[in-house]
């Protein structure tokens, strides 16, 4: 197996990387290439250049403040996973990143290019989107900062230009009162989600004052709803859940058994979220 | 119009080897069309199977979602590159031929390099720690009963390898 014949760059400078861009329509953008080269491969995806940005310096960084995570285009999922930072000011990043796929693939993919790949079955698209995260992304123009609810246009299409980098995912830090979970089930160990489900509960006292859940897998787009009104009754939270999504039939699984999968990991997500919110207020 | 070609250098289990190749080459198929290095095998060709797995500056990389283009200023280790400096079969490889680890051995590349990274991070691993390092590797033969095994005997075997003393005068 092959992929059809593309020009290639490897540019040394980010401006370089840029006009490169700019100058060709059909170009795409290769970073880790772990969801991209499949689709290479397979010849499901033809760019006329590709822009190889692992030779740009200083793009791997992953910054950790009280206000969140920055993960920089060129860090690897396995380095981020790896954070103890991370982990300790956003724990759902670190939860959902040990799904990616198997420790081979997370060693040369990287976070960023897993958003802007935008499928509706990974995991990271659906905790920025549950978080409230933003993607920043550069052209010969300048900056552009897209909040994860515009981010996601529909199956492998996210609102980058493609004349842009994206340079850098910000995931919001963990809140106060706030406890977070994340699951998912898939036919085995390292393949995508059939469905998959995180959750981001806040409590004041014994009192749950917000709850969302976000789904990947489950629509074209990762979707989230907000279940606030519902807590307290697992089923009416199920119900708000489903009347907000619109799940897919495909191959991997009926369009039933996905709402199926809506109903357990729902109930499950939630009641972990809550522990988990309750056991760092201790 | 014929395709354009790019000469890369790639530095393979510390040669350095230069080579004119399209930019499509995947990494995998440079290995072994144009370095004759036929222990990476090629398997699925879309990073699910794991035997086309390489050591990129130590890590466990799919050779066959990479180009060979992007992976210049990088050490790539192969299956080769697991030998003991006198040629003999280093721990892992000695293991899995203890433990009957393979049978056909068609994904057995792929394990190598795998394990031989996953024990620098985890020298001593359990039954469950052994089965998780080699999830992402396919065997459609052994039923990994006996790779499990090879993995725990490799780590035993690595153990006695970084006891020993150095040579003297080596």
């Amino acid at each position: 197996m092959k992929p059809a014949p593309f020009k290639f760059v490897r540019p040394q400078g980010l401006q370089h990387a840029l006009e490169a861009l700019a100058a060709d329509p059909g170009a795409k953008v290769l970073a880790g290439g772990q969801s991209l080269v499949p689709l290479l491969n397979m010849r499901l995806a033809a760019p006329s250049t590709l822009v190889d940005i692992n030779g740009l310096p200083d793009l791997d960084a992953i910054a950790v403040t009280d206000e969140g995570v920055r993960v920089d285009a060129l860090a690897r999922h396995a380095d981020v996973l790896a954070s103890p930072d991370v982990r300790r000011v956003q724990p759902l990043v670190s939860l959902a990143l040990a799904h990616v796929a198997h420790a081979t693939i997370r060693n040369r993919g990287t976070v960023v290019g897993s958003l802007v790949h935008a499928d509706a079955a990974a995991e990271l698209p659906m905790v920025l989107s549950l978080l409230g995260g933003s993607v920043t992304v550069m052209s010969t123009a300048g900056l552009r900062r897209i909040e994860a609810a515009d981010l996601f246009a529909g199956p492998l299409e996210s609102t980058v230009r493609h004349d842009e980098i994206a340079l850098q995912a910000f995931f919001p830090a963990l809140a106060a009162g706030e406890g977070v979970a994340f699951t998912e089930v898939a036919r085995r160990h390292g393949d995508y989600a059939l469905c998959g489900a995180g959750a981001v509960v806040r409590v004041d006292g014994d009192a749950v004052v917000s709850a969302r859940v976000g789904y990947l897998s489950v629509c074209d787009v990762p979707t989230v709803v907000d279940v606030t009104e519902a807590w307290g009754s697992p089923d009416a939270a199920v119900d708000v859940a489903l009347a907000q999504l619109d799940p897919v039939d495909d191959i991997h699984a009926t369009a039933g058994y996905r709402a199926q999968l809506v109903r357990v990991l729902t109930r499950r997500v939630l009641q972990e979220a809550y522990d988990d919110a309750r056991s760092r207020r201790a | 119009m014929p395709e354009e070609l790019h000469e890369v250098r790639l530095v393979v289990n510390g040669d350095a080897y230069d080579v004119r190749l399209p930019a499509r080459r995947l990494l995998s198929d440079a290995l072994r069309h144009d370095l004759g290095l036929t222990g990476t095998h090629v398997g699925c060709e879309h990073g699910v199977c794991g035997a086309c797995t390489v050591l990129v500056d130590g890590r466990p990389t799919r050779s066959c979602l990479m180009f060979a283009v992007s992976a210049v200023d990088c050490q790539i280790t192969t299956v080769e590159g697991l030998t003991r400096p006198d040629g003999s079969l280093g721990p892992v490889q000695q293991a899995f031929l203890e433990c009957h680890g393979l049978q056909c051995g068609f994904c057995t590349p792929g394990f190598l390099t795998t394990v031989t990274a996953g024990l620098r991070e985890q020298p001593a691993p359990t039954e469950d720690g052994a089965r998780e390092m080699v999830a992402g590797n396919l065997c459609r033969c052994t039923g990994y009963t006996n790779i499990v095994r090879s993995v725990l005997r490799a780590a035993e075997l690595a153990g006695l390898d970084s006891a020993r003393p150095p040579e003297a005068g080596g």
